[in-house]
């Protein structure tokens, strides 16, 4: 079978859905933050994918660069809570913590 | 088969089964280098589909930066010396069967619509094309994202750092 756009969209649903699977079941922090990442790519496989076949130009491209910047941003902002949160609580589950303060 | 196509699925079949790993792998730090080797599977897509640029910065920014830093969080939250480096899952079944049914309504979606596609002239490299479009039309969204670094870099070290009455404890 030729591979065309819809094997690409296809292979990006996967991942998609593995790190909405992964975000919903894992209780560290650390791997939630994983499966945003495992999403970002997915939804830039997307981008890429329709920027080749749509005849869109490079736009495509470049919202997916822009998107593996806020991915940066947001995975040193995100660590950077983490690390805060083990140092007050001494643990990252995501379903022990429910105060702001100790 | 053309070569193009073995190529799509090596790194699909890459792609798809480093990310199951990721996320059914108890092993915190597994999970961690499977993630790696997604990817990597990711950027030979990238390459596929005539994206050499942003292949490379997959590559150096993700793999560079930002699993390390996920890495750093990994070492730096588990008790290491007791090797309670595994991690609990909640909710399995339900959240397999509702990611199951998502699964299979996006892949429909995706199967089933028309895609109207075109057979695009993506340039041999699309570098001088990336550079010009992002200092002519996207130049206000390039000079806020690079604001947004900065104050990304400085509120993560702000959030970070130790507190003074800490370290005097």
């Amino acid at each position: 079978m030729h591979v065309g756009l819809t094997h690409f969209l296809v292979v990006s649903a996967i991942l998609f859905t593995l790190g909405i699977y992964g975000i919903v079941t894992r209780k560290n922090a650390v791997m939630v933050l994983m499966g945003i990442e495992l999403i970002l790519n997915a939804a830039n496989i997307n981008f890429v994918a329709f920027a080749r076949y749509g005849n869109f130009g490079l736009s495509g491209q470049v919202i997916a660069l822009f998107i593996i910047i806020l991915a940066a941003a947001e995975a040193a902002i995100a660590l950077a809570i983490v690390l805060n949160i083990y140092k007050t609580f001494s643990n990252v589950n995501v379903d022990e913590i429910d105060k702001l303060k100790e | 088969m053309s070569y193009f196509d073995i190529i799509f699925y090596l790194f699909a079949i890459i792609t798809v089964a480093s990310a199951f790993i990721v996320v059914t792998t108890r092993n915190i730090v597994y999970s961690a280098y499977s993630l790696l080797l997604t990817l990597f599977g990711i950027s030979g897509i990238y390459v596929l589909l005539g994206a050499d640029f942003l292949a490379v910065v997959q590559i150096m920014v993700y793999v560079g930066g930002i699993l390390i830093l996920l890495l750093f969080g990994v070492m730096l939250t588990n008790k290491i010396t007791s090797v309670d480096i595994r991690t609990g899952a909640v909710h399995l079944l339900p959240a397999a069967i509702s990611s199951g049914v998502l699964l299979g309504i996006l892949w429909a979606v995706m199967t089933w619509t028309d895609w109207k596609t075109y057979d695009a002239q993506i340039p041999s490299t699309t570098i001088f094309g990336l550079g010009k479009i992002l200092i002519t039309n996207y130049v206000l969204i390039f000079e806020l994202l690079a604001i947004l670094l900065l104050v990304a870099l400085i509120g993560a070290a702000s959030i970070a750092r130790r507190e003074e009455s800490e370290e005097n404890n």
